[in-house]
Formats: structure tokens, sequence, C-alpha cells
């Protein structure tokens, strides 16, 4: 029922000339992102020009964008049959659902809405259902929508409500370009000035100027003897009028005027042919690139100077380094675009008069384009405390660090507030980092939030996006900061979703399970649960020894093993709080200028002072007994060194 | 004066048509007047004297329309023969395209023929332009007389033709070979063009 798409008519295929460059990019835009600029877009032209080439162009540039979408071309016709066909069937409402899904609808042939009622309120309501969910619509006809006779008005202003554009008949240099390009798709050579002859021809469509060359063609082919300009001409009749086909009209006149006509159309002939070798061989070539190029939307001045230029010099080299100015342009681009798609927009890599410029523009976003905030390097793994506690975590954690993205994609770390979550993030990070063009973001989630924030404010979401989507791996600490941030929210699951197709790692920590968490969207909660949501517990013994050698070790400190054992066997329920007692006892023994001691620890962390422990330590005091009733307890209100006599005398005045 | 103007898609030829008085210049621009459909020339401009001489000189633009994608206009000029009207020749002559130079074969008027291409060269050489370069044909006019009044083509080209550019023998009154110079000319002029020293 609908008909396939066409290969042959792409955009590739398609030669863009003055008359049809506004369609064209019209339905280039249409294709790159349908439904969002314009919709409907209504094409119309002379039969014969590309509609229907356009048309399937759009639909294979859509495909090709996007290879999930839903397209359908057909002709009004197709429409028509489709939808008595369905109403015969008593599946009218089949018909429309059928329609209703369909991303990008391409329509031929419009012009036959004519006294079909039924089928123009038809396409009113599709078209109508089609645009308010954000779908595409292509339309094209022999005329503007108000030309189309018998028309609804509802369906005209519907139709005109996007972007109306016509398509004119080619100029002389695209038929020639057309020409060309047919000439060589059927695999035909034509001595110079053959093709510039047919060119040459008033011909009202492209189909008449096929059919012109496919004489020519077929031609050649069966006398096997090469055509030249004059036999075209003879051969497509040209010669009859005037002789010369751009002036028919005028010929057909002189020629009534008595025979005199013959001198001057000889003449225009003979002129004709001699402006067109003198114009055609340099200036036709400088021409065609100008053309090519503008149609690719490049400034092609230098070209155009070119042409103002009376010798030919060396215009295939000019050419030539103009090409390859373009290409270089537009590696540029492509690399800007990949790093900040917004700057890719600028008209600096569309003019390669200013490719230096481009080039500086270039290596600006480089510069600007930092990678995301990578790992802390303070967090390394081996510094990471194994023990029963964490052991699910860390296992898995290396598991993901063994096949990125494929094992554990997203890895979700949870645990109270000083387990290590950040440690262990970070050090994944760290790994991840290690491998070649590694791009890991790794940061807080509130750091993530503020980026955004800066993002939208300077209206740089492009660049933001860009730079987190170049990640090979994204780890986000204390996800719970998501909850209320929308936006962020929203970024975070398009990001999510794109990074995780493409197998980079994500790695995420939270204070307690995904679905535990207020405030975070359904669909988020569920991607982190779809990973591996792995549980840091409160530390083991195991933990707490190892996080306390390796603190001492690292203060240049060979702790007595009872110290270990005291520190490791006091009820802490995070590393972060483990440390902190480790810190006090260090504290303690560095203000007293003592050795490390479990006497010492137990003395600071209990607030007692065994005698025994105290004598052993030796240290000084002013005599005075502290009394254990005085509260004095923390050893900020201890003086343990007087420092000279005079302070001791009034002390003891006192 | 630009021939080709490549932003405006323009070619201008402004052709000139010298020789000595009577020898016809102005007869070959009267025939192609003939011939030109009337869509395609503008209105001749002659000044005459009351005997018909041209004083000042014609002036026949033909429009030759879409040509490549150019739209091409020829300017046909003709000056007054005659030996005291130089400061005009000369006035003509500037910015001339080519020149075909209409000699009289009778041959009682070779040395006017002689002396009117020497002025050629030297009103030439005044606008800066040597004879040798700009595109020329000669076009030996009168060759219907009868044969005891005239020179051949062959004697005329011996007497006239050192340079060796295109001649061609014509009875301008009847047209013949009217077309055949012009396209000489035209031939020479866009050929010039090709060459790039046109501008």
């Amino acid at each position: 029922m609908t008909s396939a798409l066409n290969p042959k008519y792409s955009f590739d295929t398609f030669v863009v000339g003055a008359a049809n460059r506004l369609a064209v990019t019209a339905g280039r835009t249409v294709a790159e992102s349908p439904g969002a600029a314009y919709n409907p877009l209504f094409i119309y032209s002379g039969s014969g020009l590309g509609k229907t080439h356009l048309l399937m162009a759009v639909g294979h540039a859509a495909k090709k964008a996007a290879p999930k979408l839903n397209i359908e071309y057909l002709t009004l016709d197709e429409y028509v049959e489709a939808f008595h066909a369905s109403v015969a069937a008593g599946q009218g409402d089949a018909f429309r659902r059928r329609f209703q899904n369909v991303d990008v609808l391409l329509v031929d042939d419009v012009q036959f809405l004519t006294n079909r009622k039924e089928m123009q309120s038809e396409l009113l309501r599709l078209t109508e259902a089609l645009q308010a969910a954000g779908r595409q619509i292509v339309l094209t006809s022999d005329r503007p929508p108000p030309d189309i006779a018998d028309l609804d008005e509802r369906l005209i202003s519907r139709l005109s409500g996007g972007l109306v554009v016509d398509m004119g008949t080619p100029d002389y240099e695209t038929r020639v370009a057309i020409l060309r390009r047919k000439a060589d798709e059927r695999g035909a050579r034509f001595e110079p000035g053959v093709l510039e002859t047919v060119a040459q021809a008033e011909v009202g469509n492209v189909r008449e100027l096929m059919g012109a060359l496919n004489r020519l063609v077929a031609f050649q082919a069966v006398n096997d003897t090469k055509i030249n300009a004059e036999t075209a001409k003879q051969i497509l009749g040209l010669t009859g009028e005037g002789g010369a086909a751009a002036t028919s009209g005028d010929g057909r006149a002189s020629a009534a005027k008595g025979g005199g006509g013959d001198e001057f159309g000889e003449f225009l002939a003979d002129v004709t042919v001699t402006v067109g070798k003198a114009v055609e061989a340099w200036r036709a070539r400088v021409g065609e690139a100008v053309l090519r190029w503008e149609g690719e939307g490049y400034r092609t001045h230098r070209l155009e100077a070119l042409l103002q230029r009376g010798a030919p010099g060396a215009v295939d080299e000019a050419i030539a380094a103009f090409a390859e100015d373009v290409e270089r342009l537009k590696a540029l681009e492509a690399e800007v675009a990949d790093l900040d798609p917004q700057a890719a927009g600028q008209s600096v890599f569309r003019d390669p008069e200013r490719l230096s410029e481009a080039e500086e523009a270039a290596g600006k976003v480089r510069e600007g384009a930092a990678p995301p905030p990578g790992p802390s390097a303070a967090f390394p793994l081996a510094a990471f405390a194994v023990g029963p506690s964490n052991q699910v975590a860390v296992s898995a954690a290396r598991a993901a660090l063994e096949r990125p993205g494929k094992k554990y994609n997203p890895l979700v770390l949870v645990g109270k507030s000083g387990l290590g979550k950040t440690h262990l993030l970070n050090a994944i990070g760290l790994e991840l980092a290690r491998g070649k063009r590694a791009v890991v973001a790794c940061l807080s989630t509130q750091a993530f939030i503020d980026e955004l924030i800066a993002a939208i404010d300077g209206n740089r979401m492009d660049w933001w996006r860009a730079r987190y989507r170049r990640a090979t791996a994204l780890l986000l600490d204390d996800i719970q900061l998501l909850t209320g941030k929308e936006r962020t929210q929203e970024e975070l699951f398009n990001l999510f979703n794109l990074l995780q197709d493409k197998d980079r790692q994500l790695v995420f920590t939270a204070p307690a399970h995904p679905n535990t968490l207020s405030g975070l969207e359904e669909r988020i909660v569920s991607r982190l649960e779809g990973g591996l949501v792995a549980e840091l517990k409160e530390p083991d013994r195991e933990v707490k020894r190892a996080v306390l050698e390796r603190m001492l070790s690292q203060q240049g400190v060979n702790p007595e093993p009872a110290l270990i054992d005291y520190l490791a066997d006091r009820p802490t329920d995070s590393v972060r709080s483990l440390v902190g007692l480790l810190q006090r006892v260090v504290g303690a023994a560095a203000a007293q200028d003592g050795p490390l001691s479990a006497g010492l620890a137990r003395e600071v962390l209990e607030g007692q002072s065994p005698r025994d422990t105290r004598r052993s330590s030796g240290f000084r005091t002013s005599g005075l007994v502290v009394s254990s009733l005085g509260g004095i307890k923390s050893r900020e209100k201890v003086v343990w060194d007087w420092v000279d006599v005079a302070d001791r005398m009034i002390e003891e005045f006192r | 004066m630009s021939l080709v103007n490549f932003t405006t898609r323009e070619i201008t030829c402004k052709i000139v048509y010298y020789g000595p008085g009577r020898s016809g210049k102005t007869t070959n621009l009267h025939y192609i007047y003939g011939r030109v459909p009337d869509s395609r020339r503008g209105r001749m401009v002659s000044l005459a004297t009351q005997t018909d001489r041209t004083l000042f000189f014609d002036f026949l633009p033909i429009d030759l329309g879409q040509i490549s994608g150019f739209s091409t206009r020829f300017q046909l000029y003709t000056v007054p023969g005659q030996v005291y009207y130089n400061a005009t020749r000369r006035l003509v002559l500037q910015g001339a395209d080519g020149v075909v130079f209409v000699g009289d074969s009778q041959a009682r008027q070779l040395d006017e023929n002689l002396e009117s291409l020497q002025n050629l060269q030297s009103n030439l050489l005044e606008h800066g332009v040597d004879i040798r370069t700009i595109p020329l044909v000669l076009q030996y006019n009168k060759q219907d007389l009868p044969r005891a009044l005239i020179l051949s083509p062959a004697d005329l080209d011996d007497a006239l033709n050192f340079r060796g550019v295109p001649s061609f023998s014509a009875d301008a009154l009847h047209g013949k070979g009217v077309f055949e110079t012009l396209k000489g000319i035209s031939e020479l002029v866009l050929k010039k063009l090709a060459a790039g020293t046109a501008a």
C-alpha cells in the first residue's frame, strides 16, 4: 500500500541550484529534526522539477539520522485508496491509528485533493493529530495550497501554517550540472560542448532535459560514434528555429519575416558556439564549483573573485585549494561540534577565507572544552581498607573495573556517611582514568548541579551536554542531592541513557538504597536499580585495623598492638569517626610529647587516667593533683606543661 | 570598457566599422539592421549629412539574448570616412573591442584604403592600442562591380592585408559577405575574451 522510498532519490543525487535551494534547505532541516522546524512543510513546483525526489530525499535523510523513525511515503492517491479500503473493511479506526503512529509522513501530489471533501477532512484531522504529537508532515503539490481548487479553508490555513516553498525551473548552470551528473550515472561520455548545447534548450522541467539526454545516449549507442555539439543540435531538433535554441521564440519570428532571418540566426548560432567555448571551458568549472559549495552552505568569495579576473590562470588549482580548505573547515567543524555544538554553528566555519580564524576558534573551543572534573588523586584504590563489611562493594568495583560498562552498569554504592563511599568512588575513577583516552567525570552531585546551573545561566547547555557526553565514565557522589532538582534529573536521565547505550561505566553513591530516597524521579530510581546496588556496612574489626595501621604508618609511627586492638574494638559506626578517634589520641600524644599507647588512648577517649599508665608515661605536672572529680576530662583543660617558674609562682600564690 | 562582466553576467562587444569614405560601412550596418529581429535590435542611430554621408557615426545595438548564461550585446559603430572628421573617428574608436576595416574594392580607391588603414593604426595608437593586438578583419566591399573596375580579393589581400588578418569579400548593398564579416570579427573578439585579455 505504501510505496517504498526509491534509494536513488536522495539528497546526494539532488542537484541544487538557485531555483530549488530554499526547498532543499528546508527539506534537510526537516529531515534533521522532524517535527521541530517547519511543520507541515509544503513544497510545490511544476511537474518534473524534483518534488518526489526531494520528498524521498527527506525520508532517506530522516531515516539515516534516526533509523528508528517510522517513515511513510505515499501519494495522495494511495492514501485515498488505503482509506477507502479500510472503510470498506470496516477498519476506519485502524487506518487512522496507523497514520497517527507515523513519525514522518510524506504525502506526494496533494493537489488531487480537489473535489474530495471526505479526504480533505481526513487529512485535516490527521495533520492536526500529527502536529499535536510533534510528528513531521511533508507534502508536495504542483501548486500552492490556496490554488488547489475546492480546498477547505481550514486545510489551506493548516497547510500554509508551516513553510510553503516552491521550486522553479533550473537555470542554465543547474541544467548543465544535472546533465553531467545524469550522463555520469549512465556512464555516457560526450564531447565537450554537447551537454552545454542540450542545456541551452529552454526546457520546462528536468524530465524534458532527461528525455533530451536519453535521445543523445541512445543515438550515441546506436551509431557508435561520438556526438558533437552540432550533431546534438540536429538530433534534438534545435537547429530549425533560428539556429539557436536560446532564441527559439524570436527565431521563429524572424523566419516568418521572410527568409532573411537565417543570416542573423546563423550568426547567433556561431556567436553562441564561440561564447560557449570561451566561457564554458573554465568559467563553467568555476561556476559549478561556486554552485556546489554555495549549495553546501560555504562562502565562495574566493571563487567568485576568480570569475572577476580576466585571465583563467590556474583555475583548477584554485578550485582544488578551495576544496581543500573546505575539507579542513569541515574537519574543524566536526571536531568543534563534538566539543561544543553551539560553537560549531559559527559562520567562521563556513568561510574558507577565514580559515585561520576558524583554526583559532577551534583551538579556543579545544581549550575551552575542559574535560569534566575528574577523580581526586587523594583516594587511591590501594589505600582502601577491605574487610567483610565492604567486601561486596569492593569486589563489585573490581569487577566493574575489569570490564567497565559491561558488568555492573550502573554501580550504586550505598552506605551511611563516613564509610568510604567517596573514597571508593574516586578510587574507581582513578583506575578508570588510567585507560587510554579515558575521560572520567567524577564529581559530587552538588558540583554537577552547580555546573548545570552555570551552563543554563551562560546559555551554554549544548557545550555542557557535549562535555559530559564525551565522558567514558560518569561517577557521581551523593546522588541523593538530586532531590527536587528536576532539571538536573532530566539532564542526568538523558546523559545516563546515552552513556549506558555506549557501554560507559556509571557509578553513583547514595546514603541508602535508591528506592528509599525521596524526591528522586521514578525513572532515575529504576535505572539506578537496574545495575548493582552494593552496600557498605559499618566497618568491621578488620577494616578498622587496616585503616588504623595505614593511618599510623603514614605518620611514621610504629604503634603498639594493644593500641590498635583497643581502638579497633571501640564501637564506631564509621571509618570517619574511627579516624576522628585516632586523631584525638595522636593529638594528645603530640601535646604531651609522649608515645602513642593504648593507655593514653584509653585516657583520652574515656577520660580515665589510670595511675600506672600515667606513671609509666612519666609526664610532668605542676604538682597539683588533678582531681578526677574536678570534671577535667578534656585534655584542653589540663595544663600539662608549665612554661617557667614565674608562672608557677603565681599559680601557687593563688 | 569591460567586455565581459562576470558579476552581472554580461558580454558587451563594441565593434567599429572603419574605412575610407563611401566604402560602405553604413551600408553594412543597414543590412544587418534589416536582418535582426525587431526584438533583438535597438534603434539605429544615424547622423548623416544632407547628401547622406555619415556625419558623426552610426550606432546599432544588437541584443543576442542569453548565451551560456550571459546576456550578450553587440554594439556596432561606424565612423565617418571623410578625412576631415578624424576627431570623431578617434572618439568612436575609443574602447572598441574589434574593428572591421571596410575597404573599397575599386582600383582607384586603393590609396584611400591605405591611407585610412594608416589612419586607423595611428588613431588606435592614440588610445594606446596596438593594431596588431586588437581583433581586426578586412572586408573588400563592392565586389559586385564590374571586374574591370575592381581589384580581386587576392590582389587586395596583397595590397592591404599585410598583417594576414581574416578578410572577406562582400557586396554590402545586397548583403553578400556582411554577416560573414560580422561573424569573423565576433569570433576574434570573443576568442580574445577566452584568452583572458579582454577585461
